[in-house]
């Protein structure tokens, strides 16, 4: 090996090692940028207790729409049929979000239990509904189904 | 009638295809002269074939033949004319042919234009470009297929997404496609030169002005889709992280990585291997992104198809390309001898650097995009992975390769000292600090990082004013050749572009406010007034349609009209209403009535400084990628001396003549 080539691969292995370290920092911090998915009733479970942000997917309650009357925010409920998750919402909500329909919010989680939202989908038409949405209907009705037999009830209006 | 006759158009095309992708190759192999000129009439043949297809399905929409299944899912007897165009591919089927038609354009191009291409490599490569033309219309044929007729005819047709009915839909699709499938030419150029066993230059050569164009294209497509995303969805923003951008974002990226090592490969005949190697690569991406957006891996606007049976044939389709591509590669590119390698301090050296950030960088998007999707499958869990940190990770490998685009330019090939380029950089150091200063102080409420941002896309582009004013002080003839003034054009896009995301990022003002008629809000230096908002009806929508005037200070500029359409077919969609301007844009957007009266609305009104830079931007660099592939240079025919294979090329020829290559170079005093 020359001395040029010598020079070179310690330039290689160097910048290589500041990749890897830029990226193995950066996946350490993402903890706080990535969004974990839950439903409602994981939330009640207090699965989302150690999580920074929540992506949270259900269906909006229906008559739990609560609009602030000098402001565009909003306070709505999440439900998968067997528990529900309050939601704050400062800002303009998408054009599809109606209640008794699919929707995922994004944000975090607050001390009382509630979320406040910085990001909230609703459906893109008619037909289609959120894989994850869909999964955690599903999933949430074979709870609902035991939880009905616990006679625990699902939430306040 | 029409319909079959496209069918059988699209057969016809299938087997030429077929024939093409054998034939030639065979001859190339057998030296059969007769056998490899079928290349040129199936290239031909299957644009014709192809091309009359695309046609029928146009006509199909224009007549609005609603027995077509296709035609009367994406269409609709109210949709206005210019859509009807653009609906041909506003879904899979369509789109897929679309793609299928791009790809024999670029074939044919590619036939039409390398007479001088040694026989053999052109023989190969058009063969190359059958066997993906040969995939794709199988695929349309056996599982897409556009014509497919519907029993009964629907009276009336569906409709288009109303997403889709918009002008800058027309153009996004095609310019997208013209750069994702350009990209499949130096992949072809590639196999063709492992297949050659000729791992030299001269492909690369030949394959030069190609690959810029197809760049070229790519980023007017990313561009066009980034303003679209910006006026039609609503919101404001110019780029989400969405998994379907990074799709289109990551053979980009390494796309710039093989256009710069490619430059490398030509002139100094370094860097062979790892140009193969990228070539495979921005294809295979290509093909990724194809994947993940067809087959409803991923949720979004793009995800047309969510039927399993389509994503699995693409899956293999491109595992088939790539992985017969990448196995070729294994077993040939180790044979490339490594030439002599350049002083650490080099232009090589710095295009290295450039390389391996600019797919550090993509890396990391691959990642992002794909480690949700690996989590679900692997049970790890539900996550979505959101945008602050593909921003921020991103900006961690771009940064050090933007301060570095300055040095690149300046420094020459093989060997130069550090402080020459640093003293001839000097003055546009300074210049840059001296700027970026004046921009704290005209915008004292810019923050620390986007100072240092905009020093940074002060830096690119001072630099790429002090290496043309360097240029001409220093040479008297030919002071630029059409490659250089390209580069130039190019890394004073990316300048322009930082400049408007650092801006844009960091200046937006965004407000969410409930307005009842009469009332204002202010938003940066204009004031959005709402007068009304009114009923307006449209060919195949009801649309609420409000009327803000804008003022700056006392003075009226103009009335803005955004509307919220309540399409026949129950869509809603949301029109922005905006006033652009170089220095910023007012963009209002109606939310949703608030009460029951429908008198408070909720709007958006935003103020979105320099945002037209990032467009503008983009639109420099594009313009840099055409430039550089008119470079004369590269089309003048290779000299046929070596005529023979020659798996090893003599490494003392080539660094023998770094003078003589060198003295074409930049810094070149």
């Amino acid at each position: 090996m020359n001395e040029a080539r010598k020079k070179r691969v310690a330039l290689i292995a160097l910048l290589l090692l500041g990749v890897g370290g830029a990226t193995a920092l950066a996946l350490v911090g993402a903890s706080q940028q990535i969004n974990v998915f839950f439903s409602p009733s994981e939330i009640a479970m207090g699965k989302a207790q150690n999580v920074q942000r929540v992506r949270l997917g259900g269906l909006v309650k229906e008559g739990s729409l609560w609009r602030d009357p000098s402001t565009v925010a909003v306070r709505f409920k999440v439900t998968d049929r067997n528990r529900c998750v309050t939601v704050n919402f400062d800002k303009i909500l998408p054009d599809l979000f109606r209640e008794g329909d699919s929707v995922i919010a994004s944000g975090l989680m607050q001390a009382d239990g509630s979320l406040k939202a910085d990001e909230v989908l609703a459906k893109h038409d008619e037909n289609y509904m959120p894989p994850e949405v869909a999964e955690t209907m599903a999933k949430a009705k074979a709870l609902a189904a035991q939880a009905k037999r616990d006679h625990t009830q699902d939430c306040a209006p | 009638m029409m319909p079959e006759l496209g069918q059988v158009c699209l057969l016809l095309a299938l087997l030429l295809a077929g024939i093409t992708a054998v034939v030639p190759m065979i001859g190339s192999y057998t030296e059969n002269r007769r056998m490899m000129q079928v290349a040129s009439f199936g290239t031909s043949g299957q644009f014709v074939f192809v091309a009359f297809a695309f046609v029928l399905l146009t006509y199909a929409f224009l007549m609005q033949d609603f027995s077509v299944l296709y035609v009367a899912n994406h269409s609709n007897s109210e949709l206005p004319v210019p859509y009807r165009f653009s609906a041909v591919w506003g879904a899979h089927e369509g789109s897929l042919l679309m793609w299928v038609f791009v790809q024999v354009i670029w074939a044919l191009a590619l036939s039409l234009f390398s007479a001088s291409l040694p026989e053999k490599l052109r023989a190969r490569v058009l063969s190359v470009m059958s066997i993906i033309a040969f995939g794709f219309l199988s695929f349309l044929i056996f599982s897409s297929n556009p014509f497919e007729r519907m029993v009964p005819p629907s009276p009336d047709g569906n409709d288009l997404n109303p997403l889709l009915q918009d002008p800058g839909l027309i153009i996004h699709p095609p310019m997208l496609y013209m750069g994702y499938v350009g990209m499949s030419i130096p992949f072809a150029f590639a196999v063709a030169a492992l297949l050659e066993n000729r791992i030299d230059q001269s492909w690369v050569r030949y394959c030069r002005p190609w690959t810029n164009i197809a760049w070229a294209f790519l980023t007017i497509g990313i561009a066009l889709g980034s303003w679209w995303a910006y006026y039609e969805l609503g919101w404001g923003g110019w780029w989400f992280w969405d998994p379907v951008e990074n799709a289109s974002f990551m053979p980009w990226i390494v796309g710039a990585a093989l256009i710069h090592s490619q430059a490398v490969t030509e002139k100094r005949g370094t860097f062979r291997g790892w140009t193969l190697l990228l070539s495979i690569s921005v294809f295979s991406l290509s093909l990724l992104g194809t994947f993940l957006v067809r087959s409803g891996v991923i949720t979004s606007v793009h995800a047309f198809a969510s039927d399993p049976e389509r994503g699995l044939f693409m899956l293999i389709f491109s595992g088939i390309v790539t992985g017969g591509a990448l196995l070729l590669f294994a077993l040939r590119g180790a044979r490339v001898r490594v030439l002599s390698p350049a002083a650490l301090m080099s232009r090589e050296t710095l295009l290295l650097v450039n390389n391996i950030l600019l797919i550090s960088a993509c890396a990391l998007v691959l990642i992002g995009t794909l480690f949700p999707l690996i989590a679900e499958a692997t049970n790890l869990g539900k996550y979505s992975v959101g945008a602050p940190w593909f921003g921020k990770m991103f900006a961690l490998f771009t940064i050090p390769l933007l301060l570095l685009v300055p040095l690149g330019a300046f420094c020459k090939w093989n060997q130069d000292s550090l402080s020459r380029i640093m003293i001839q950089l000097l003055p546009a150091a300074s210049v840059a600090v001296f700027a970026a200063g004046i921009a704290w102080l005209m915008a004292r409420e810019l923050p620390i990082k986007a100072v240092l941002g905009l020093l940074v896309a002060f830096w690119v582009m001072a630099g790429t004013f002090a290496f043309l004013w360097r240029r001409w002080k220093v040479t008297s003839a030919k002071r630029y050749t059409l490659e250089m003034l390209g580069m130039a054009s190019a890394h004073l896009g990316l300048g322009l572009w930082l400049a408007g995301v650092v801006l844009v990022e960091s200046l937006s003002v965004e407000r969410d406010v409930r307005l009842t008629p009469g009332e204002q809000v202010e938003v940066g230096p204009y004031t959005v007034k709402m007068l009304s908002v009114e009923h307006k009806s449209g060919p195949n929508f009801e649309a609420d349609y409000g009327r803000f005037q804008i003022y700056r200070g006392a003075e009226l500029i103009t009335e803005l009209n955004p509307e919220k359409r309540a399409y026949r077919r129950g869509q809603v969609m949301t029109e922005a209403d905006l006033r652009p301007h170089i220095f910023g844009d007012v963009y209002v957007a109606l939310g949703e009535p608030l009460d029951s009266t429908g008198n408070a609305w909720g709007v958006r009104a935003y103020h979105k400084p320099f945002i037209r830079f990032i467009w503008l931007g983009a639109i420099f660099m594009a313009f840099g990628g055409v430039l550089a592939a008119a470079e004369r240079r590269l089309r003048a025919p290779v000299s046929n001396t070596v005529k023979q294979p020659e798996p090893e090329p003599k490494p003392e020829v080539l660094s023998g003549k770094p003078a003589l290559i060198s003295a074409n170079s930049a810094g070149n005093a």
